[in-house]
């Protein structure tokens, strides 16, 4: 096995799919010979050509209602959207129409397509290149979202995705992609969607996060470790449909929840989480649920970044305020 | 740019463009044309009567709906809009099943297996990506077939539009982009959607060919459309057609055309009625009569009654199938939602 970053993680489970099977297809702005402009593509058009590695013109609504028309025709593309920010010139393509052929055709159509976007801040970039925006997707009635935190369910959840028969948004940490290399099976595998991973185990306080957001997480438990606070640390993994037993047996055992998400609060994935612990374990729970999110403003520039993304400072702060509660 | 005609409004014709159109195809296309106006204007009644709801009124695109549709061939996929049930019933689509989906039952959109038809697509020019994606596949494969979308003038505006035609016009995809040009997209004529002369010379900016074709002769547009989509086919070489043809309806149930349309311009296109100049044609060099024609009425009528008949007689849908086909798997929080619809309908709630 062989030590990879998340990108890499990606490239590989591409490169494996597409030998797998060959109406495996990749299109997206730049995915050929530049192999993407954060390298996710590299390699594949030299070994599978333009047939199936198509660099498509600068025109998002077109790059997913055209992976959608290959998908109705028997193809699973993977379309790639350069930025999550770019995306909503193709949002029409994958709220009225991916979403929703299967139902419109009563069962005829599936659309088997993935659309991949690198999402999330904490990269300096400029306006459109740092949006969180999975809780637009997690609204779409159809649609199955999901977001990796590291490099082995980068590829398994990639894998899951491709296979998956229906359309998938795949969101990718940007930050993560080559925060930290680990173990990656050769093989291809299968994470499974729908499942959450229990990243630390804990007694007192469960932390439910996603994406950029679990080494956050992480580094908050660590901390309050050494106050004696035993944090929970559940990566949701898949945004839609979320893993609820998961949360739910969590906050169970510890009776405190804390959600963190980088995207803004109000209406986000944090409050549907929020309420369906309030419905499902009032009784459990020994202080309000806290959400460590980014502001409802519009995602700073590089200078104000760090103020509006999560830091472990404020998610160390929230299970304080918890836990005195 | 040229008009192409082969028949014109007083059913003369123009013999060598007619001689590869057998006779069989004639009566075909004739019938065809008759049943969709029919059906149409069945549907308009029922939906007056409250016993169907909005639709949109295909009274007029007669030639345009059924000629189209017959140039295709097996293995070709038609993509269509909302405004084709000619199209539909020309590729075997139930006309039952359209009054079904019409009247609100989602069912009505089911197309068989063995039909290679997309279903209705209400917002308007996104579905000429999904053929650009299809021909993508055909292609792909190496298979031989070709990919026919049919959209309005109003979709000519939108970026879908652009954005189809410049994919089709670089990758050299076996698709054809047919506009029924009904000069109308609701009350904006036209003239109004666009500063080009023509719809099809727009084809030029994708480097594809653009013809412009009478939408209202049958024959111009069986063979236009034929011609094209074995080019499509056969070489990968695109194409953008517009038909020219007359809206004679207000756009759906829910409009009024009277609000912005002076009744004049209908008496100029009555004359020029797709189904009108067959007759004549018929008539002339076919042996067909009157007595003929009351028939041929009479047995499209029966056929649209029985249409009517078993719509009407179908069984209501079960609220539950709402939540059919929202995913391959239902996931959880779905099979929750859908025990509670069961829980009200059972409670005796339904309805």
């Amino acid at each position: 096995m062989a030590r990879k970053s998340m990108i890499q993680a990606i490239n590989e489970a591409l490169h494996q799919k597409m030998e797998d099977d060959e109406t495996v297809v990749v299109l997206g702005e730049d995915v050929g010979i530049d192999g993407g402009v954060f390298r996710a593509t590299l390699g594949l058009i030299d070994k599978f050509g333009e047939s199936r590695v198509m660099d498509t013109p600068l025109a998002e609504s077109s790059i997913v209602g055209a992976a959608i028309g290959m998908a109705i025709n028997g193809l699973k593309p993977v379309a790639e959207i350069q930025f999550l920010g770019f995306i909503y010139q193709g949002f029409d393509q994958i709220l009225c129409h991916a979403a929703r052929y299967l139902h419109r055709s009563q069962g005829r159509y599936s659309i088997p397509m993935v659309v991949r976007a690198p999402y999330g801040a904490g990269v300096k970039a400029l306006e459109h290149h740092s949006e969180s925006t999975e809780a637009h997707f997690a609204h779409i009635p159809g649609l199955t979202v999901v977001i990796p935190s590291t490099p082995k369910d980068a590829k398994g959840l990639l894998i899951s995705s491709i296979e998956h028969p229906g359309p998938v948004i795949y969101l990718e940490p940007k930050r993560l992609y080559r925060y930290k290399k680990e173990e990656v099976p050769e093989e291809i595998y299968r994470t499974p969607i729908g499942k959450a991973e229990t990243v630390r185990e804990g007694a007192d306080i469960t932390l439910v996060g996603w994406g950029g957001m679990i080494p956050v997480m992480q580094e908050a438990a660590e901390h309050v470790d050494n106050e004696g606070v035993d944090a929970e640390v559940i990566d949701l993994r898949t945004i839609l449909p979320f893993d609820v037993e998961t949360i739910t047996k969590s906050v169970e055992k510890t009776g405190r929840l804390v959600i963190v998400h980088e995207a803004p609060r109000s209406f986000g994935v944090g409050a549907e989480i929020a309420a369906i612990v309030g419905e499902r374990n009032l009784l459990h729970l020994l202080a309000p649920i806290q959400r460590v999110t980014g502001y409802d403003i519009i995602p700073p520039l590089s200078k104000l970044e760090d103020y509006n993304y999560p830091n472990s400072e404020r998610v160390v702060k929230a299970i304080h305020k918890t836990m005195e509660f | 740019m040229k008009l192409i005609q082969i028949l014109d409004e007083n059913g003369k014709y123009k013999a060598d463009d007619l001689a590869d159109i057998k006779e069989q195809e004639i009566r075909k296309m004739y019938r065809l044309m008759i049943l969709t106006r029919l059906w149409n204007d069945k549907a308009m009644s029922l939906q007056r009567q409250g016993r169907l709801g909005t639709l949109a009124s295909v009274r007029g695109q007669e030639a345009s709906n059924v000629g189209m549709a017959l140039a295709l061939q097996a293995g070709d996929w038609f993509v269509p809009a909302f405004r084709e049930y000619g199209s539909l019933f020309t590729l075997g689509i139930s006309m039952k099943n359209q009054y079904r989906y019409w009247g609100g039952d989602e069912r009505g959109n089911y197309i068989p297996e063995d039909k290679r038809v997309l279903p209705t697509c209400i917002t308007v020019g996104a579905h000429l990506c999904h053929a650009a994606g299809m021909a993508v596949a055909a292609k792909t494969r190496g298979e031989k077939s070709m990919i026919l979308s049919s959209s309005g003038d109003g979709s000519t505006s939108q970026g879908d539009f652009h954005e189809s035609l410049n994919l089709a016009g670089l990758w050299k995809l076996p698709v054809v982009f047919v506009i029924q040009n009904n000069h109308w997209a609701i009350s904006v004529p036209v003239e109004k959607q666009t500063a080009t002369k023509t719809l099809a010379e727009k084809a030029a900016a994708y480097a594809i060919d653009g013809l412009r074709v009478d939408g209202n002769d049958v024959f111009a547009v069986y063979k236009t459309v034929k011609e094209r989509a074995d080019i499509a086919r056969n070489e990968f070489k695109p194409a953008l057609i517009e038909l020219v043809t007359y809206r004679m309806g207000d756009h759906t149930t829910a409009d009024d055309a009277t609000r912005y349309r002076k009744p004049d311009l209908l008496k100029t296109w009555e004359k020029r009625d797709p189904i009108e100049r067959v007759k004549k044609y018929l008539m002339k060099e076919l042996d067909w009569s009157e007595e003929k024609d009351k028939e041929l009425v009479e047995e499209c009528t029966k056929e649209v009654e029985q249409a009517v008949k078993e719509y009407e007689n179908s069984d209501m849908p079960e609220p539950e199938t709402m939540f059919d086909y929202m995913y391959n798997e239902m996931p959880w929080h779905l099979k929750e939602q859908l025990e509670e619809v069961k829980e009200l309908t059972q409670a005796g709630g339904k309805k």
